[in-house]
């Protein structure tokens, strides 16, 4: 494309997910998407300069607690102890570093510091349940937190979330954007749960799992669980103008 | 490629103490001292029962008034206008609306020397949305609407759901519509 003064600029787009790889929009077996799913087919958008730009850095500096949810307030949260790490790649692998993630979790008891959550199980004033972070050059990131408990929902009968934290994360392109929840091994609920059996792919569906690690673990204090993200990345080659 | 990607999951309904809580709830996607055309957007999100959501989150990303991005793979972002962050994000109210300051972008390059009509990428996340929904925002009455390569890809008819509309209290307004007859245009991207 030939840019105002004389220069030319070299779009480079960005992968499609792959099939199965994500969720489609409709998924009847979990409520809420009947009435918000849209009903038309989506437009093709060749990327053009609007895709491929996004925001690096979203809102305020952070503070040196944002990334420990348990060192937030003046007391200890309940619950077990959790460290959750691991790195933010590339579909081609190569990391992507200085992203923001955020994250989001019930409490030990299942129960989000949130108005609109019914569930009758205590709030801590201990936990808040939300902390950010941005990746380091090799895109790396770690959360210390408290494992959240399942907690119940009306999508259907006796319906219940496996433990599960909800992340954020922006990436380099407005189009790498990921809203995403890590679940945790073994959960007996993951057959049950329409949102996590919403992704086609079984085996895209794994990846949503964290796994325990040892190395990770601190003696004495709490597990370590590892989560790597990926995200769309760029096409090999670039190439000039968009079809 | 050759790693799979991490599969996306609805931001559910209890996301505002951290996505929109605070700095992280950003309205203002360009300060007072930006260049450019003020407009006072109004967003709304409807779902397929014509019933507002009360528990979306809206993001726009933008351009500043002459049509530079501030990010890296724009070659013009060393001369963007600092006073556009070109980044908004708000969770909807109980009426389904969420209110963002800022300028009229101005126009982006398209593909074969092409030049885009100013709009707002925009990209709505909620309850029930397994994976966020992206459209763009264009300006009513616009004479580059004509000419717009991604406007060009949309059945005619259909056009007008991506127009925001200027009200006589000089608000620009923006309905989004999941499902329906005026059903949004969303777009593959
Ligand atoms: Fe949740």
């Amino acid at each position: 494309m030939q840019l105002k003064n004389g220069s030319k600029a070299v779009i480079t787009p960005y992968h499609r997910p792959q099939p199965g790889s994500q969720p489609d929009s409709l998924y009847e077996p979990y409520k809420s998407t009947i009435r918000r799913a849209p009903s038309q087919p989506l437009v093709f958008l060749p990327h053009t300069l609007s895709e491929i730009t996004g925001p690096l850095y979203a809102g305020s500096e952070l503070a040196e607690t944002d990334n420990d949810l348990t060192r937030q307030h003046p007391g200890e949260p309940l619950g077990e102890r959790i460290i959750v790490s691991g790195r933010v790649l590339d579909d081609n692998g190569r990391p992507v570093p200085h992203t923001l993630i955020e994250i989001w979790q019930a409490n030990a008891a299942g129960r989000y510091a949130h108005a609109g959550d019914q569930h009758p199980a205590p709030l801590d004033p201990n936990f808040t349940g939300a902390g950010r972070t941005l990746t380091d050059e090799n895109g790396a990131y770690q959360f210390v937190t408290i494992k959240p408990g399942a907690y119940p929902w009306l999508n259907h009968y006796n319906a219940w979330r496996p433990a599960h934290i909800h992340l954020s994360i922006f990436g380099r392109a407005f189009i790498t954007r990921l809203v995403t929840q890590m679940y945790f091994p073994g959960d007996p609920l993951f057959a049950l749960d329409p949102i996590f059996q919403s992704i086609p792919d079984e085996k895209a569906r794994q990846r949503l799992v964290s796994r325990f690690d040892l190395e990770t673990t601190r003696p004495q204090w709490g597990l370590g669980y590892k989560f790597d993200i990926v995200l769309r990345g760029p096409q090999a080659t670039p190439f000039e103008g968009i079809a | 490629m050759n790693i799979s990607l991490t599969p996306s999951q609805t931001v559910g309904p209890f996301f505002n103490f951290c996505l929109t809580a605070g700095k992280n709830c950003v309205s203002t996607i360009a300060g007072p001292e930006a260049k450019g055309e003020r407009v006072h957007l109004t967003c709304r999100v409807f779902d397929g029962d014509g019933l507002p959501l009360d528990d979306a989150m809206i993001e726009i990303w933008q351009a500043d008034a002459a049509g530079k991005y501030k990010h890296p793979d724009d070659p013009r972002a060393g001369t963007a206008d600092p006073a556009c962050s070109g980044f908004g994000r708000m969770g909807t109210r109980r009426d389904g609306s969420c209110e963002f300051e800022t300028i009229k972008p101005g126009r982006v390059p398209g593909p074969h020397n092409s030049l885009q009509a100013p709009h707002l990428n925009l990209a709505v996340f909620g309850r029930g949305l397994l994976k966020q929904l992206y459209t763009r925002v264009y300006f009513f009455g616009d004479a580059g609407n004509q000419e717009d390569p991604v406007l060009n890809l949309v059945p005619k008819n259909r056009r007008e759901t991506l127009m925001a509309l200027l009200s006589s209290d000089g608000r620009w307004r923006f309905d989004i519509h999941l499902q329906g007859e005026t059903e949004t245009v969303f777009f593959d991207v």
